[in-house]
């Protein structure tokens, strides 16, 4: 109760105690719906084989072990491809997709927020518009250019196509905008060209855009397993890897609760370091008209 | 720099003679020349993943194409097969519109009421509660424990739990049952689907002016219900417009999800979305030309749809 009394004194007035004790225990019980399975899947990677299949079955791990772990990193010292080589592949797609795309992202971000000119208009709708169907629609003509390309079976075919995503340069844009006129007009009196401009004022001034697009692509590309535009063993990613542990099926329940707990902690943490500048970026996503 | 348009007809053209269109806009492209130079890289390759593919879909649905031969002109004839005969994929449209409808508001109500419910925490709170509601959909794969939660055998946890409490006396085949698989996609699709837009609700909550809730307790709002009608929803529609984007598409997209838990194809087809049927045909049988009008059909109901809910939501609070 003291909680929920000071909270109505704060900023905003209208507000019942009876209200906000129903409207929080309906946060609680969704938070339960919303957490439990990940509570559920980070009890079962310390849980001993024989508590995996129990019946009735049981949900907080009773005695914590790692043997799950250590019996990852068995099966992963035993793969055909070395286990490191699917983590490097995973770090550079992730890391040159990350990179190219917050750059590219960015530069064309700029002058669509701060130049006026023939086309910004069209060019930024057709973004608003590439929001607005999913990437599914694309897949089979985008193999075949990808083909063209001649970037089957390369990395190329994950990173290079990650650069283009359009969620980052909307976010970018929106975000660029609320940067004040004056202070490029400063800059350019000063004598500063535009690249500079772009490169020393504008990009430090949206480090929270860059980080968020950071963390969306960084997402996007961890999860890949390379689809269908990787085939070679030696160039599959660490999902790919992990997945087929996965996929052993019953006698490998314990490693793959380790891997699922593995593969999922990495976003989950990042995203914990960057909440706040992912939110500043996020106030400035709305759609304008 | 803004007024580049009239500065060029009022000091770029000689006096009395009129300049070309042309003339105008070289001149134009001129002067922008390194927001243009800006602009190039990542506009060369959307045009080549995103504006190409768009237009080369259109064109190979007019066609029967196996990847093999070339392409041979058909016409309508897709378009009738997809409408008339393939029966599968009217299950699919079905499927995908019924998932739509049910999951599309739910997930979008449930990103707003959850942004708005956590704006009331203290700081430290509000923080830890996002996360664990964004964290379901930046987890990846994570939603194969609900295979485990809804195991057809008695090892799974709600057969576990039903048999014990005495209300099945025998465990229920959760996703082999056509009765239950597209309610179990629905609820994990929920689940997963406090992203991107849910952090932009959180954000927009945040930038409401506060002066607004204090002048409309002057004008006479009495509870928080009328505030969030009157005050909050119309000070934040722009993130509300960016947030219906996000669901609505990514619900039209749902394909994993069904095809990880129900199987693929599901049992009588009772988790069939467009997109599976999508992936079916044009990476399981090859015909290029028959899945390329799947896309483009897609493609029309998904851009139809949001085009038609920005209408909508441009008269929230009005």
């Amino acid at each position: 109760m003291k909680i929920l009394s000071s909270l109505r004194g704060k900023t905003k007035v209208n507000r019942s105690v009876w209200g906000n004790v129903l409207l929080f225990l309906f946060l609680g019980v969704f938070g339960c719906y919303m957490a439990l399975p990940l509570v559920y899947s980070i009890n079962n990677a310390f849980k001993p084989l024989d508590e995996l299949f129990l019946f009735p079955p049981r949900f907080f791990v009773r005695n914590p072990t790692m043997s799950n772990f250590s019996d990852l990193f068995h099966l992963l010292s035993n793969t055909w491809v070395p286990f490191l080589r699917y983590a490097f592949n995973t770090v550079f797609i992730t890391m040159a997709g990350t990179i190219g795309h917050v750059l590219l992202a960015s530069a064309a971000a700029y002058p669509l927020a701060k130049h006026k000119f023939r086309g910004t208009k069209i060019l930024f709708s057709v973004i608003v518009l590439a929001l607005m169907f999913s990437p599914h629609v694309t897949a089979i003509p985008n193999y075949m250019v990808i083909g063209k390309l001649g970037w089957i079976d390369t990395y190329w075919a994950i990173i290079i196509p990650a650069f283009a995503f359009p969620l980052g340069l909307y976010l970018m844009k929106q975000f660029m905008e609320q940067i004040p006129d004056a202070l490029l007009e400063a800059a350019k009196i000063d004598g500063a060209n535009e690249y500079r401009i772009f490169w020393t004022i504008v990009m430090p001034l949206v480090k929270p855009a860059w980080l968020t697009l950071t963390i969306l692509l960084f997402q996007l590309l961890w999860g890949t397993d390379g689809g269908t535009m990787i085939y070679s063993e030696n160039l599959k990613t660490l999902n790919y890897a992990l997945g087929q542990i996965v996929a052993g099926g019953i006698a490998r329940a314990g490693a793959g609760a380790a891997v699922a707990l593995l593969l999922m902690s990495v976003p989950i943490l990042l995203f914990i370091f960057t909440q706040s500048k992912i939110i500043q970026t996020m106030a400035t996503s709305g759609m304008k008209e | 720099m803004k007024s580049s348009d009239t500065s060029v007809v009022s000091s770029g053209s000689p006096v009395g003679k009129p300049i070309g269109k042309m003339a105008l806009l070289l001149h134009d492209i001129k002067r922008q020349k390194h927001s243009y130079i800006l602009l190039a890289p990542y506009y060369l390759l959307f045009c080549l993943f995103t504006v190409l593919p768009v237009v080369l879909s259109f064109l190979i649905s007019f066609t029967h194409f196996n990847m093999l031969e070339f392409p041979r002109w058909v016409g309508w004839q897709n378009y009738t097969r997809l409408f008339l005969e393939d029966d599968v994929f009217l299950i699919a449209l079905k499927n995908t519109l019924l998932f739509v409808a049910v999951t599309g508001p739910l997930s979008y109500i449930m990103c707003f009421i959850f942004a708005w419910l956590i704006n009331d925490l203290p700081p430290k709170l509000r923080a830890f509660v996002t996360l664990i509601f964004y964290a379901p959909s930046i987890s990846g794969n994570i939603y194969f424990i609900w295979l485990i939660i809804f195991s057809g055998d008695m090892y799974g946890y709600l057969n576990g739990f039903l048999m014990k409490a005495g209300f099945a006396d025998e465990p229920i085949l959760w996703l082999q049952d056509p009765q239950y698989i597209l309610i179990i996609i629905m609820i994990v699709q929920v689940w997963l689907s406090l992203g991107t837009s849910f952090l932009a609700f959180i954000a927009g909550l945040q930038n409401v002016d506060p002066s607004l809730y204090e002048a409309g307790a002057m004008d006479g709002i009495r509870n928080r219900w009328q505030e969030l009608w009157f005050i909050t929803l119309p000070s934040m529609r722009p993130q509300l417009m960016f947030g219906a984007v996000i669901q609505i598409t990514s619900s039209f997209a749902v394909a994993e999800v069904s095809m990880n838990l129900a199987g693929f194809p599901s049992v009588q087809y009772a988790g069939h979305t467009i997109v599976t049927h999508l992936i079916d045909y044009g990476s399981i049988r090859f015909e290029m030309g028959y899945a390329s009008t799947i896309a483009t059909v897609l493609f029309a109901i998904m851009l139809g749809t949001n085009l038609l809910t920005q209408k909508l939501l441009k008269k929230v609070g009005e």
